[in-house]
């Protein structure tokens, strides 16, 4: 039992970094035990044509279970058929991307097998033969390194806390076709609202431009809006409580204790403080900015590069400035 | 109807945290403690539930050691009508806290069972859906709102972009997010009403952590960061240091 099974998600139809992010650490985790990393994607009908990339990040088998009850995500169904898969697998350790659906599934996922459940893991590393996982506690205010004593290990990583690498795998496509009970899902989705298809989730953004109550008024959020799309796709917009208690923005988008903890490579924050429940949520962003026109907020102590002023003058400049770069490059 | 809901008693979030001489546990010293926040969400639900019914108990469970009273009497000064102390010490496994309270619970005919999608202090977002696939329960996680219509549970949830309205059969577990209703301060006729309501203590079913803590540290301090300048002329140089020094951009 030295196989590692990487669950792998789609979206949009697509596999995408948080997928080769898992893919290459069930790798890295499965080579120092001596055996091999395998993917698991479920999906509707077609799926298995759209998992090719996973060889290219080492998986020495991809399987694919297709069935249209499977094209959307379904908690009692993917658990139940996941759980089923596992068992038959036999692997030493089970990695997913702590994403939205991870965090409804794995937990789900760990009762069925009996197994502990370490999320949203910042570290995962061998040492002498034992699975190390490293996660944030206290909301990101202390780091605790865990064992868990069952088998199969299973964890979910944060996404963006590990590379993806690249590396050779046989990656053979393998398709089965599970028997799904749709009667068996006690839980319907039964409605939509004020859907913006296509918005990037803050918590898995590789680069966030968020916004506190500096802004002043809702109406000045093109101001930001502009910066994100300056820089590109994959940007998210964030928040601070205040302004989403204020009501100016969606909960989604609030960053913190009691919003989303992220970690992008970069973290904009203009007109946020930097309270001790905002920095909980962000401190651990690979590089942060803060904008701001008092030059004692907290957010400085934190924060890589720092502009002192008047966001309403910088916040534009820094927009035209970012896109004559992407222009240029 | 009666609503039971799990909550979890966790240092205040002002709380610096410390790690004690141990080396795997945070320095309790000066730390206040508080019911876990999204916890406190639950408990605001179950209480509208409560009110818009008409009718109906709101129940407290908790898992922890004697001093969790505390949270308990505070919820209960909230419009919570009785509470269960679970006396025991919680570990970081959330599968062994899960198969503690659904040991209680598990005969429970109480409708609706709430838990906060997180715990401030484990972080863990797992206790909730771990309890109710034990329990057989269909389980709504990131609840915002929810309403009781017949034998289901109509409830909203945030996703990506939007909200997403999402029905469940009851019984029902469903874990608690940060939504549109801020808790209630406790009264004081609440804070007084609260000493007469039913708080009862037992030993709790204890089952074994298979959750090793190795070690706990606070986090790297971070590179001490540096002040581009001031005003929007320091946004030139900001640029270039993302670009070239962070490769941000
Ligand atoms: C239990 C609990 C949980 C919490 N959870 C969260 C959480 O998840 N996330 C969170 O963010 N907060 C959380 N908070 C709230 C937190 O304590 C702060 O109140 C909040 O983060 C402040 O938001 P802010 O920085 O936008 O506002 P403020 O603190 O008011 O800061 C506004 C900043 O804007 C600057 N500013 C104003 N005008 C300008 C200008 N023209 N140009 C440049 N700068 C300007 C000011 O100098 C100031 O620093 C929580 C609190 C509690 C008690
Ligand atoms: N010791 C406990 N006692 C009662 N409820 C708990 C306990 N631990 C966790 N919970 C509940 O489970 C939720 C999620 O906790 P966690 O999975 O640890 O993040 C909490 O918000 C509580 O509602």
């Amino acid at each position: 039992m030295a196989d590692v099974l990487a669950f792998v998600e789609r979206r949009d139809g697509r596999i995408g970094g948080a997928a080769f992010e898992v893919m290459s650490v069930a790798v890295r985790i499965a080579r120092g035990l001596g055996g091999s990393a395998h993917a698991l994607v479920l999906g509707g009908p077609g799926t298995a044509s759209t998992v090719g990339d996973l060889a290219r990040y080492g998986a020495a088998s991809v399987s694919v279970g297709e069935h249209d009850a499977l094209t959307q995500y379904t908690p009692e169904g993917y658990a139940a058929l996941l759980a089923d898969r596992i068992r038959q697998g036999g692997y030493a350790a089970v990695l997913l991307s702590a994403s939205a659906m991870a965090r409804d599934l794995a937990p789900r996922l760990a009762a069925l097998l009996d197994v502990p459940l370490a999320t949203d893991a910042t570290a995962v590393d061998l040492v002498d033969g034992r699975i190390l996982i490293e996660r944030p506690v206290y909301s990101g205010k202390a780091f605790a390194q865990v064992e868990l004593e069952a088998t199969p290990v299973l964890v979910s990583i944060r996404p963006n806390a590990f590379a993806a690498s690249e590396s050779v795998g046989t990656g053979a496509v393998s398709v089965f076709s599970p028997t799904v009970e749709s009667s068996v899902e006690r839980v319907r989705v039964v409605g939509r609202k004020q859907a913006t298809g296509g918005a990037v989730d803050v918590a898995e953004a590789t680069v966030i431009v968020s916004g506190g109550r500096g802004m002043k008024d809702p109406g000045q959020w093109h101001l930001l809006e502009e910066l994100r799309d300056a820089l590109g796709p994959g940007v998210a917009l964030g928040a601070s409580r205040a302004v989403v208690d204020a009501g100016w923005r969606p909960h989604s988008e609030q960053v913190g204790q009691t919003g989303k903890t992220v970690a992008p490579k970069l973290y904009v924050a203009v007109g946020i403080s930097g309270a001790i429940q905002h920095l909980a949520g962000m401190r651990t962003s690979k590089t942060i900015v803060a904008i701001n026109r008092d030059a004692e907020a907290p957010i400085f102590q934190v924060a890589d590069y720092g502009i002192v002023g008047d966001l309403f003058e910088i916040l534009p400049r820094l927009t035209a400035e970012v896109r004559t770069l992407k222009a240029g490059s | 109807m009666r609503t039971i809901v799990c909550l979890k008693r966790v240092p205040d979030t002002e709380t610096r945290i410390r790690v004690d001489a141990s080396g795997t546990r945070i320095d309790t010293a000066g730390v206040k403690w508080v019911i876990s926040p999204f916890d406190e969400y639950a408990i605001e639900l179950a209480l509208r539930a409560k009110e818009a019914a008409g009718q109906g108990e709101v129940e407290l469970v908790s898992f922890g050691d004697s001093a969790t009273q505390e949270a308990l009497r505070k919820g209960l000064a909230m419009g919570a009508d009785a509470a269960l102390l679970l006396t025991g010490e919680p570990s970081l496994d959330g599968l062994a806290t899960a198969k503690t309270l659904a040991a209680e619970l598990k005969g429970s005919d109480a409708p609706l069972v709430l838990f906060g999608v997180k715990a401030a202090d484990d972080d863990q977002q797992q206790v909730g859906p771990m309890f109710a696939t034990l329990t057989g329960r269909a389980c709504v996680t990131g609840v915002a709102t929810f309403t009781i219509q017949g034998d289901k549970v109509v409830c909203e949830r945030e996703v990506d972009g939007g909200t997403e309205v999402v029905e469940a059969a009851l019984p029902a577990v469903l874990t608690i997010a940060k939504g549109p209703h801020e808790p209630r301060l406790a009264s004081l006729k609440g804070i007084m009403a609260a000493k007469k309501k039913p708080l009862v203590e037992k030993p709790a079913v204890v089952v074994p952590s298979r959750v090793r803590v190795r070690a706990l540290r606070e986090p790297n301090a971070r590179p001490a960061g540096r002040i581009v300048g001031q005003g929007p002329d320091a946004v030139t140089e900001l640029v270039r240091l993302l670009r070239d020094e962070a490769k941000a951009i």
